[in-house]
């Protein structure tokens, strides 16, 4: 009997037509993708993406050229150059960061005692060149003056676990 | 429909008359390049929608001009010929393939009398066109000097010419009932309602030739031919731009063929399912019927899984051949026995 | 000009040249792959010319047939064969003399059949027998009504000759290996889970026992 039964059922594609009554009710559910140009996911503040060199409130940058980031880079991908101001401040010449070389770890942004260079939360940094992604001093302090508003948001946010 | 458009041009002199079959065959052939753009639209729509994604929807409202943004783009590509093809043949595969998808559509009536050529061996020809099918595809697979397209024509060829056994004897199922090979007697049979339909009659074997039809199309679960796990595309794998462009408007104009056939033969072509309905135009509800069928093919697409090809080969030769055939020997005994053959000729 | 007589002529001229044409690429090209397209091309002019003639049913099984799966399987093989024609043509002119005396001999052969031709003496009833006009009858309810009453004999005997050839083929290259593993899908698809596995509480520290193994 269950031979008939399963020949029957082979025969009338029983399991055909459950996978079509199935695969319909998927059909009209929510969709589960968003619309990604125009719309975007949520993201953490913890988020790990294109570098920026910030500024004090006041316009001074931050950075001191200690070069702890360019010591725990793992990628290597960070190069800094420094020497004395005509005011007699330390400052960077040269801060160099080769995204094509960095992994986005964010050792840099743990590293840095003044949280000058921080990963910001900008993702869409795609360029048609290699050479575009060779960051220098000027592009990372443009950066961050562009997502300034956004890291100091997600810095405060990330302040209490730290 | 030539002969109505003779008549509406003034009806006399050769030359209208071959104004009106070009007119004719622009009648058929516009609408369907454009249906076929639109069809690849809502296939990708429809698969998208099961996988609760999006889909294409950027390009026009809902993203409906997407089809025509990728034949600009690949209109405006290069043809790339690979080194040691045979450039000839690797050329005429792809018109050969978009050719015959567009050919066999001249006998397809679309309401009554609408046909380019209202053929008495209609049916027939849609299957000879069909089986000329392979050649675009094994031509490609030799002319293209890969051993992946190679492989892909050759599983095709083996696919196409065993599946068009099975659909041969459906077809033959339906003839022996109708006593006509014309597409229009066909639909003619069917006159009076859902309830004379063919599908109902002819239940079990519709679904034998519905399948048949995925897999003389080359579409999932049967697009073993260009398997991208295996075969990465099959025989396209060297083709780019129009040539490309012209095998995939082929496919789709054969699937689109594929469920009008499947319409016309088994759910009543152009009449209307309850007689109350008859006021809706007949090529309306022709459209709708294959426009249902064209949805099914998507969704198959979206919930079967790839065969093996030795598990295809053997459900056409061990499972549909014996089958249809035992459906011929059945139907036309019945038929003979109780005296319902239809007395034509 | 009459374009009912015109488009026929022009039409069969069309069709006839490119039958020849294609027959005679068959046997000129050098690769044999474009041969064989040529011969489908020629395969598919004569069907066209079926057509002319009114025998439309014959040009679709033509088409069906001939084109659509035996050429595809004379493309197949030449294609996996993959003939080298420089090494098949080094001998060729040695078989020159028997080649051209085999021709000779068809062409006498034919030459005397045509000459010796005579019609059988019933030549005067099959001249009489109905042929409706092309008008009247389609040629497939024609042809049918033919073969499966006068003709069943020949038409079924035909049949049974193509059925012996086709057992016979697979007689001579099947062979019976032992020790193969096959698939039985009828049986795997017969299989439920009741047969295949059960659920167990595992107490703990005590194991279960081995199930006994179901057919």
């Amino acid at each position: 009997m269950t031979a008939i039964v399963q020949a029957a059922k082979s025969l009338l594609l029983k399991e055909f037509w459950a996978a079509l009554v199935l695969t319909t009710k998927y059909f009209f559910r929510p969709k589960v993708t968003i619309n990604y140009p125009y719309e975007k996911g949520p993201l953490s503040p913890r988020f790990r993406g294109e570098h920026a060199l910030r500024r004090y409130p006041n316009g001074e940058e931050r950075c001191i050229a200690c070069k702890l980031c360019e010591a725990i880079c793992p990628a290597q991908a960070i190069t800094i150059e420094a020497e004395p101001r005509a005011d007699g401040s330390r400052r960077t010449t040269r801060y160099d960061i080769d995204m094509t070389k960095c992994i986005y770890c964010g050792f840099c942004q743990e590293a840095c005692p003044v949280d000058a260079i921080v990963e910001g939360p900008n993702f869409e940094f795609a360029t048609e060149t290699r050479e575009e992604l060779m960051y220098n001093k000027d592009k990372l302090l443009a950066n961050g003056e562009r997502w300034e508003r956004e890291i100091a948001a997600n810095i405060a946010l990330d302040a209490p676990y730290r | 429909m030539v002969e109505a458009l003779y008549n509406l041009f003034g009806g006399e002199g050769p030359f209208l008359y071959f104004l009106a079959v070009i007119a004719s065959i622009l009648g058929v052939v516009l609408p369907l390049t454009i249906a076929v753009a639109f069809a690849v639209y809502f296939d990708r729509k429809i698969w998208a929608a099961v996988q609760m994604r999006r889909g294409p929807n950027v390009v026009g409202p809902f993203g409906l001009l997407q089809s025509f943004a990728d034949g600009i783009k690949l209109f405006l590509k290069e043809t790339i010929i690979p080194a040691g093809a045979n450039k000839v043949i690797f050329l005429m595969a792809p018109m050969i393939t978009f050719t015959l998808a567009l050919i066999s559509w001249a006998v397809i009536p679309f309401d009554e009398g609408m046909a380019i050529s209202d053929l008495n061996v209609g049916v027939l020809y849609i299957l000879a066109i069909s089986s000329l099918g392979v050649y675009g595809i094994i031509m490609s697979g030799w002319a293209s000097n890969s051993r992946y397209a190679f492989l892909g024509g050759l599983r095709s060829a083996a696919q196409m010419v065993s599946y068009e056994v099975s659909i041969g004897f459906v077809l033959v199922c339906v003839l022996v009932k109708v006593g006509s090979l014309n597409l229009s007697d066909v639909v003619y049979a069917q006159e009076g309602g859902v309830l004379s339909w063919h599908f109902i009659p002819f239940f079990p074997i519709f679904i034998i030739f519905f399948i048949s039809a995925l897999a003389e199309t080359n579409r999932p679960p049967f697009d073993l031919p260009e398997a991208e796990a295996e075969l990465v595309a099959g025989y396209q794998v060297e083709y780019s731009s129009m040539a490309f462009a012209l095998f995939f408007l082929g496919e789709y104009a054969n699937i689109l063929l594929m469920s009008i056939v499947m319409a016309i033969l088994f759910f009543g072509g152009w009449y209307a399912p309850l007689p109350f309905l008859d006021f809706i135009p007949g090529f309306i509800w022709l459209f709708i019927k294959t426009a249902l069928f064209f949805w099914m093919f998507a969704m198959v697409k979206a919930f079967v899984p790839r065969y093996r090809y030795d598990q295809l080969m053997r459900l056409g030769w061990k499972v549909f051949l014996p089958l249809s055939l035992a459906f011929v020997i059945i139907y036309s005994g019945v038929m003979v026995y109780a005296g319902w053959l239809p007395t034509n000729g | 000009m009459d374009l009912a007589s015109t488009l026929p002529a022009a039409a069969f001229w069309l069709f006839a040249a490119i039958t020849v044409l294609s027959g005679l690429m068959v046997i000129s090209s050098r690769n044999p792959v474009h041969s064989v397209l040529w011969l489908i091309l020629a395969f598919f002019s004569a069907a066209g010319l079926f057509v002319l003639m009114g025998a439309e049913f014959l040009a679709m099984l033509l088409v069906i047939v001939y084109v659509g799966a035996v050429a595809v399987l004379f493309l197949f093989v030449v294609m996996m064969l993959d003939i080298n024609f420089v090494e098949l043509r080094q001998g060729f002119l040695q078989y020159l003399p028997i080649g051209a005396l085999i021709g000779l001999i068809l062409l006498a052969e034919l030459v005397t059949l045509g000459t010796a031709w005579t019609f059988g003496g019933d030549i005067a009833l099959n001249a009489a027998a109905p042929m409706p006009a092309l008008e009247q009858v389609e040629n497939t309810a024609a042809l049918g009504s033919v073969i499966y009453t006068d003709y069943i004999f020949i038409f079924q005997t035909a049949g049974l000759i193509l059925l012996v050839a086709m057992i016979g083929a697979i007689v001579l290259t099947h062979r019976d290996r032992p020790g193969v593993k096959r698939q039985n899908i009828g049986k795997q698809n017969a299989r439920r889970p009741e047969d295949a596995f059960e659920l167990v509480d595992v107490e703990v520290g005590k194991g279960v026992p081995m199930p006994t193994k179901k057919g």
